[in-house]
């Protein structure tokens, strides 16, 4: 463990940052987590105080506050909506960064991250050995939504209906892409990210038919890296900028006009989070140019390729949920409806009580699996009282969340992606 | 350090989920939005019923613990910020509206229950709930009545206390005192209600509030009058009253608020302008014009450069994003904002904005001025850094010289903010020694043990 003074240091570089919080309170109209604790800790507020309070050395116990600024979702509703303007985002995931560099990560989740994300073919591969032993300990949970549950008592899993890696992955269903531009003139180089690719192939596939029928061109190179995002919000750096530089090196690759993807979560880490953390400098050119043309697909869709929605007679309500990282980091909430109803046969319902959170937040589904049942419960009420018969979203991780909470409280109700809709209808 | 046996009594009555003993969660009980040192408490629980809530009052009052109540932690006096090693009781868990009644127009609603989600069920109903604290979105409704909160509709619709009709609360015995009703008249007793108004939880513990609700006005016009003086702009705000007309809005934002809004939103304000009033008239649509053509001439008189009436909806939040902004923005320019609300009679705002003018520069400070001009009740907001110690020796100067100066022109040292730990040292200064000596010896009778919320309002008490 390093020297304290050390970490007291580290942290007193936030002070800055820091200082912006002028303690309004507002927050807690925002955190999904407060909402359902009513503690000062689970909010922003809270937890900017807890980090100034170690940085000033009044608190001493780096494990504790590092407990405590875990239970974030890091959806960012509160920094879109702080009147002060406070970088939180920026400032949890350098804290996060941080404490991590002076505690460490258990033993298990730094393997995960050194060995195992980093090198996505062996990844890919044991992943394919598990999807093909799964449904040993398995069980089907809601046939409707796709979801299945523990067959034996499986801690990891607790009670989720969770749905089960792919038979084939996206990776193995169609290894790579290089098709020319057609009539569009338009090439995008195609990320589909982790969650796409093991657990929901027909999203990628969805892309793709998307891409072939407005004449798109499509470069995607084999054995992709995780975006980062997993590495990053634990606080490991180095396995952030690998993956990151892994990323780079393979889309060098190709000539193409926009990196697209159908992850809410991996556009948003690209645009804001690659150039902000990645720590080789002398690659800034590289990552800008990359963070620049990143685009969420139905933005793609929507903004580049015109495509607009067609007028339906009676189009049938598919209940939309706003991905976090789309709605407040990148404040794209308009395309995905246009998409919808793009094809002329569906057409967005809101959900009363406005956008929220779905209560996954990557690893804060692992990590507080009854805190993010709470939360992505309530999302379950709100899209079942739309009377939608099809739930939508932009992000795979998001789609995973929501057909646990449908399945698990007995609302039937399948969960697409807004391209699978889409692609249905071409 | 609080000892075992209390901590497990505490967790006896509201169970060991809800009772936080960690450094970290103390810490993060230290502060409110108040710029003023942290104190830490020994220990925060959080009932998650009124008969716990009771109890809790009683084991500190029979233990000598100081209590603070705390709701949201929105307070701006400092009047949530625990007595050091003191123990904290949240309302967080007590949120429930318990009933709005439509026949009778009141609610009745748990002292955590939070503002705008209540006001928002309450005109789902159809009315009107019209106490709208700047912090509505997050503050609750015990934190109004005991802080006795305004809002931007206090010039015709009154503030917290004119919609207070009962409270029931624990004096320290843990006791239930009940007092006012769900009538419009009730003289029955001491005006025990009306007592606990402001009291910022130094006299009892609030355990349900009786709310009047009113019908909502049937229409409404918002303008924007852009001036190139202030005292024109203060000139156009008497003459408004002075017609005997009400808005239910009037707020004024001052040049260097409309410069940094504009920078911030660049929704194209006057940036040359002195200052802007921003107005809304409400009522009976036929009264609603009548007003908004008068006040639209009025402002004209006294020279406003223009007048903007919102045609729509649309217009109309263009108008309101413009002052929920101001803050923000303000917010933005340094690290620490210091909020104040010193209040004057509204024929004194000119005076007033001079003073502020002048406060700003003798002591070389950035002030910007905003708030509600039609109940003379400003929020100068001072930018700053709380780290650079010279300029925060400024500031504090500046805040006595602001109450001063309110205080001189025959207004108050706070117009919904209250007094707290801020601004007690300033209390004899308004009301003299008598009054202050009154409060002491009711509260001492109260409360013996001086357990309630100490130093706040009445500063120190000698034992």
């Amino acid at each position: 463990m390093a020297d304290i003074k050390k970490l007291v240091s580290m942290l007193k570089e936030l002070d800055d940052l820091l200082t912006g919080c002028m303690r309004c309170g507002m927050c807690q109209a925002q955190c999904p987590v407060f909402a359902q604790t009513g503690r000062e800790t689970d909010v922003t507020r809270g937890k900017l105080a807890l980090l100034s309070g170690l940085s000033e050395e009044i608190l001493k116990d780096p494990e504790e506050v590092n407990e405590k600024l875990q239970r974030c979702l890091l959806c960012g509703t509160c920094e879109a909506n702080c009147p002060s303007g406070v970088k939180v985002t920026d400032i949890f995931l350098r804290a996060r960064a941080i404490l991590t560099g002076y505690l460490g990560l258990p033993p298990t989740q730094r393997l995960i991250f050194r060995r195992l994300l980093t090198n996505p073919k062996l990844m890919n591969n044991l992943l394919s050995l598990g999807s093909s032993l799964q449904g040993l300990f398995t069980k089907d949970a809601d046939s409707v939504i796709g979801t299945s549950c523990a067959r034996f008592n499986a801690p990891l899993i607790a009670d989720r209906h969770f749905k089960k890696l792919a038979s084939k992955s996206l990776h193995s269903q169609t290894p790579h892409k290089d098709t020319p531009s057609g009539k569009s003139g338009l090439r995008v180089a195609f990320f589909p990210g982790c969650v796409t690719d093991k657990v929901f192939p027909q999203v990628g596939q969805a892309v793709l038919k998307i891409m072939e029928h407005h004449q798109v061109g499509v470069f995607m190179p084999p054995n992709q890296a995780c975006c980062g995002i997993p590495a990053l919000s634990s606080g490991e750096t180095e396995v952030f900028d690998n993956l990151v530089r892994q990323n780079l090196d393979l889309f060098a690759k190709g000539k193409w006009d926009y990196l697209i993807t159908p992850c809410a979560t991996c556009t948003a880490t690209i645009h804001e989070l690659w150039p902000k953390y990645y720590g080789d400098k002398m690659d800034a050119v590289r990552v800008k140019d990359l963070a620049d043309k990143v685009m969420d697909v139905s933005q793609f869709l929507a903004d580049v390729l015109k495509v607009a929605p067609k007028e339906a007679a009676s189009p049938a309500k598919v209940a939309y949920h706003d991905p976090c990282h789309l709605r407040n980091t990148l404040k794209i909430t308009a395309q995905p409806r246009q998409i919808l109803a793009a094809g002329g046969k569906y057409a967005a319902a809101e959900l009363p009580g406005g956008p929220s959170c779905c209560g996954s937040g990557g690893s804060f589904n692992i990590k507080h699996y009854k805190l993010s049942d709470v939360i992505g419960r309530k999302k379950a009420e709100s899209i079942a009282a739309t009377g939608a018969k099809i739930a939508a979203t932009s992000c795979p991780a998001c789609m995973l969340q929501i057909s646990d909470m449908l399945s698990k409280s007995g609302h039937s109700i399948p969960v697409k992606h807004v391209v699978e809709l889409y692609a249905e209808t071409l | 350090m609080i000892r075992d046996a209390l901590k497990n009594e505490f967790q006896r009555i509201v169970g060991k989920d809800n009772v936080m003993t960690e450094p970290a969660e103390l810490h993060a009980y230290s502060y409110d939005s108040a710029v003023l040192d942290q104190t830490q408490p020994a220990i925060v629980v959080r009932p998650e019923n009124s008969e716990s809530l009771g109890q809790v009052v009683k084991l500190c009052n029979e233990n000598g613990l100081k209590l603070t109540v705390r709701g949201a932690g929105t307070n701006l006096s400092g009047g949530t910020i625990p007595h050091p090693g003191g123990v904290v009781c949240l309302t967080t868990a007590l949120d429930k509206v318990l009933e709005i009644n439509e026949e009778d127009l009141y609610a009745v609603v748990q002292p955590g229950a939070v503002t705008a989600k209540f006001a928002a069920q309450v005109a789902a109903k159809g009315l009107l709930y019209p106490p709208d604290p700047g912090s509505q979105a997050v503050s609750t409704l015990g934190g109004n009545v005991a802080e006795n909160a305004g809002g931007l509709r206090a010039l015709k619709y009154g503030v917290t206390k004119d919609y207070v009709m009962g409270v029931d609360f624990f004096d320290v015995n843990g006791e239930l005192i009940r007092s006012g009703g769900k009538t419009v008249k009730c003289v029955t007793g001491y005006n025990l209600a009306g007592l606990m108004v402001a009291s910022e939880g130094t006299l009892g513990v609030f355990e349900k509030l009786i709310l009047k609700l009113v019908p909502p006005p049937a229409a409404y016009k918002a303008m924007m009058a852009v001036f190139p003086d202030v005292m024109d702009a203060s000139r156009a705000v008497a003459a408004i009253i002075a017609n005997k007309i009400v808005p239910a809005t009037l707020e004024f934002m001052d040049n260097f608020t409309i410069r940094t809004v504009e920078n911030f939103r660049k929704a194209g304000l006057p940036v040359d302008a002195a200052a802007m009033l921003l107005i809304e008239v409400d009522g009976h649509p036929a009264q609603v014009e009548d007003d908004a053509a008068k006040v639209e001439s009025i402002c004209k008189e006294n020279k406003a450069i223009s007048v903007r009436v919102a045609k729509d909806d649309a217009e109309r939040n263009a108008v309101w994003q413009a002052r929920r902004d101001a803050l923000p923005a303000l917010a933005r320019v340094k690290p620490t904002t210091v909020l104040e609300d010193a209040t004057v009679p509204r024929s004194k705002i000119p005076a007033m904005m001079q003073a502020l003018d002048r406060i700003a520069k003798k002591y070389d400070l950035t002030i910007g001025t905003f708030g509600h001009a039609g109940d003379g009740n400003l929020h100068p907001t001072i930018l700053t850094d709380k780290r650079d110690q010279k300029e925060w020796h400024r500031v504090e100067a500046a805040i006595d010289a602001i109450f001063e100066e309110a205080l001189a022109l025959g207004g108050t040292l706070s117009g919904e903010h209250g007094i707290g730990l801020a601004k007690s040292k300033y209390l004899k200064n308004e009301y003299g020694v008598g009054a202050i000596n009154y409060s002491r010896r009711m509260k001492s009778v109260l409360d013996p043990n001086n357990i309630l919320n100490p130093g706040k309002i009445l500063g120190p008490l000698l034992a």
